[in-house]
């Protein structure tokens, strides 16, 4: 059996190819691009207006309800906003640590630095989000330590800030810490012997040699922090996309599905924009 | 092409490249003449005096003092982890010496950063920009010292055309071979006009054919610029074909400082005579000698040998390698030596029943060379 199985692919290149790809490509088509497509049909329908039924008729009035109602609008810039500062935060803390990680720390130091910064990942998104629940709650260790000098910890926006740009950050540092790995220490060199001093050695060689990876970053900080739904119910009031994609999603399925396409939408958005700005060349 | 060539020089020159002083002076005739020592206003580019480095325990260069002249081709010679390169990345900035001074053209320069030293390196992987074009590699050094775009442009034409690299200003580092890289780096580096080029075993990567056709080159640019290099190898007949001087480095500290000639004619000592060329080394009454296998001849039934030294041994093996055979003997007197052969009008097959013959082997007495400690006459023993 083996053997004829062997004889089968040997000398068919496209057949071992097929054979090879067969497994993931049904399952990025069936599985992701499927069901966007029934995401994205799902947003042209609506509700009846006395039964509260689905009703399978394509229109444009749920994106039109997200244009024009001044609730949607702001809940999707206070979304993408906060999106955006998380992506910034996480790439000011990222650069100098994954800088040092790679360029400075050695042996020891250097494995020490690595599980650190993957540790976090171990242990459950949830565990972490319920520990800054607890951190930030109104009589949580933050608070008892602030208020009786007359500070408050962070609450609303900037909780969802904060705890945001914590669980996220990993995801920042690994890519760049990869890409400044891959910079090899003989072009820093190379550009201080050629009389460049350190800043501008940052300037011309690392930065354009690293700023892919901080894309490759950002596009998880930005996305991850653009969908989630779950820590920013837990630690703020605010609404959020998400928050409000899973209030819909069992009340008023094509609303919630209109909803969701806006992420979509944005990051491709950005994707485009990553491009524009030479992110993915020379890599 | 060799049109392109001396246009590129005249232009190089017209770019008001070196000062005129002594250009005359620094044609050289053959490849090894040197500024003859005792010269009154001989000019020093590097100097270390007294230099140390050590990593813990480990000493990578020990109390070393060199003088690299002005405008020659200087080649630190030595086994991997002898200390040749971190005595070049000292002069360049990289590392600073425990103690000791380190001098670039009179200034010290010893705790100077790399980037205000009038020093520019090749690097051994040629450390090429690789977001950058060619020409924008080249341009690199010029843009940071503010050099204005027209000077810059003509310099930076100037310099790819003398690495024969015209025209290829606007590719991509990856789009080119292994020799052509290591041509970017070296115009990378000489459109500084540095003080001092350093050179860390620049072609190391390359093939043989390749290595040899970029030494000529490097050579033909040294005189060109009118630099002064300082060029790190392990290879001794790299080191032999383009060096003006030659320091012999082994375990931190240098062993002889000479030309090629007489770092190979007459080493100082048993290291020297064994890591360029290959070195015979035979033990007699006054001394250890050294004798190049070319040096050595095997001489005919019945031929008298006036003037050499003669000695009768056992050929033990014999080897062909096309442009010469070597026959290994092993003396009566002592001592296994390598005779070459020239195999101007003999084949190998002449050779065929040689081991284990009886043959007589001679030398001129001035070519056994003394390296041990016990004597310093340089010449070959009595016998008998």
């Amino acid at each position: 059996m083996g053997r004829t199985l062997a004889g089968l692919f040997h000398g068919r290149p496209r057949l071992q190819l097929g054979a090879l790809l067969a497994g993931p490509v049904g399952w990025l088509v069936v599985g992701y691009l499927g069901s966007l497509a029934v995401l994205l049909v799902a947003s042209f329908w609506s509700l009846g207006e006395t039964t509260q039924a689905v009703q399978q008729t394509y229109s444009l009035d749920n994106f039109k309800e997200l244009l024009d109602n001044d609730v949607y609008r702001t809940i999707t810039l206070r979304t993408v906003g906060i999106a955006a500062l998380v992506t910034v935060t996480d790439a000011l803390l990222a650069l100098p640590l994954a800088f040092f990680m790679a360029k400075v720390a050695r042996g020891r130091t250097k494995g020490l630095l690595v599980v650190a910064v993957l540790m976090p990942l171990w242990s459950s998104y949830l565990v972490k989000v319920y520990a800054w629940r607890t951190i930030l709650s109104e009589d949580g260790p933050l608070n008892w330590v602030l208020n009786p000098i007359g500070l408050s910890g962070p609450s609303g926006n900037a909780a969802v800030w904060l705890v945001m740009a914590y669980i996220w950050l990993p995801y920042m540092i690994i890519p760049i810490y990869a890409g400044l790995e891959r910079i090899p220490d003989s072009l820093l060199s190379a550009s201080e012997d050629l009389g460049a001093h350190p800043w501008t050695t940052v300037k011309r060689v690392i930065w354009p040699l690293v700023f892919p990876a901080i894309v490759a970053g950002s596009i998880f900080t930005f996305s991850l922090t653009l969908g989630d739904f779950i820590a920013v119910s837990l630690v703020s009031k605010n609404q959020f996309i998400g928050t409000v994609v899973y209030a819909n999603f069992t009340t008023n399925p094509p609303f919630a599905a209109a909803f969701a396409v806006v992420p979509i939408v944005i990051m491709i958005i950005y994707l485009l924009i990553a491009r524009r700005l030479g992110a993915f060349e020379h890599v | 092409m060799s049109e392109g060539v001396s246009h590129a020089g005249a232009l190089w020159d017209s770019v008001a490249f070196v000062p005129p002083v002594q250009r005359g002076k620094e044609e050289p005739v053959s490849d090894h003449q040197v500024t003859e020592v005792g010269q009154p206003e001989e000019r020093v580019d590097v100097r270390l005096k007294g230099v140390r480095r050590t990593y813990g325990d480990v000493v990578a260069v020990a109390d070393v003092d060199l003088d690299i002249r002005h405008n020659e081709f200087f080649t630190m010679l030595g086994p991997s982890g002898s200390g040749k390169t971190t005595m070049l990345r000292m002069i360049a900035g990289f590392e600073v010496p425990d103690r000791g001074t380190v001098e670039v053209a009179g200034r010290d320069v010893t705790t100077l950063p790399a980037y205000d030293r009038d020093v520019n390196t090749v690097f051994q992987d040629y450390a090429l920009f690789p977001h950058m074009s060619v020409a924008e590699n080249v341009e690199y050094g010029l843009r940071i010292a503010k050099v204005a775009k027209g000077e810059r442009a003509e310099r930076r034409d100037a310099a790819l055309e003398m690495v024969r690299l015209s025209g290829y200003g606007g590719r991509k580092p990856t789009e080119l071979s292994g020799g052509q890289r290591q041509r970017v780096a070296l115009a990378r580096a000489i459109v500084n006009r540095p003080r001092v080029l350093l050179l860390d075993e620049p072609l190391g990567a390359l093939d043989l054919k390749l290595r040899q056709q970029l030494q000529i080159e490097l050579k033909r640019i040294q005189r060109e610029v009118g630099i002064t290099f300082v060029y790190v190898t392990h290879d001794q007949e790299e080191a032999l074909t383009m060096s003006d001087r030659i320091a012999v480095v082994n375990e931190g500290g240098i062993e002889q400082i000479g030309e090629p000639e007489a770092v190979y004619e007459s080493p100082d000592n048993a290291f020297v005579a064994g890591f360029v060329g290959i070195s015979n080394i035979v033990e007699r009454p006054g001394g250890d000698f050294s004798i190049r296998p070319e040096k050595i001849r095997v001489l005919a039934d019945g031929e008298g040998g006036e003037g050499l030294q003669v000695e009768s041994g056992t050929i033990r093996q014999v080897s062909y390698a096309g442009m010469v055979t070597r026959f290994h003997v092993a003396l009566d007197e002592g001592g296994e030596v390598q005779v070459a052969r020239q195999n101007a009008e003999t084949t190998s097959h002449e050779d065929e029943d040689l081991p284990g013959r009886q043959v007589r082997v001679g030398w001129r007495p001035e070519h056994a060379v003394a390296v041990g400690a016990q004597s310093g006459n340089e010449t070959s023993t009595e016998e008998e």
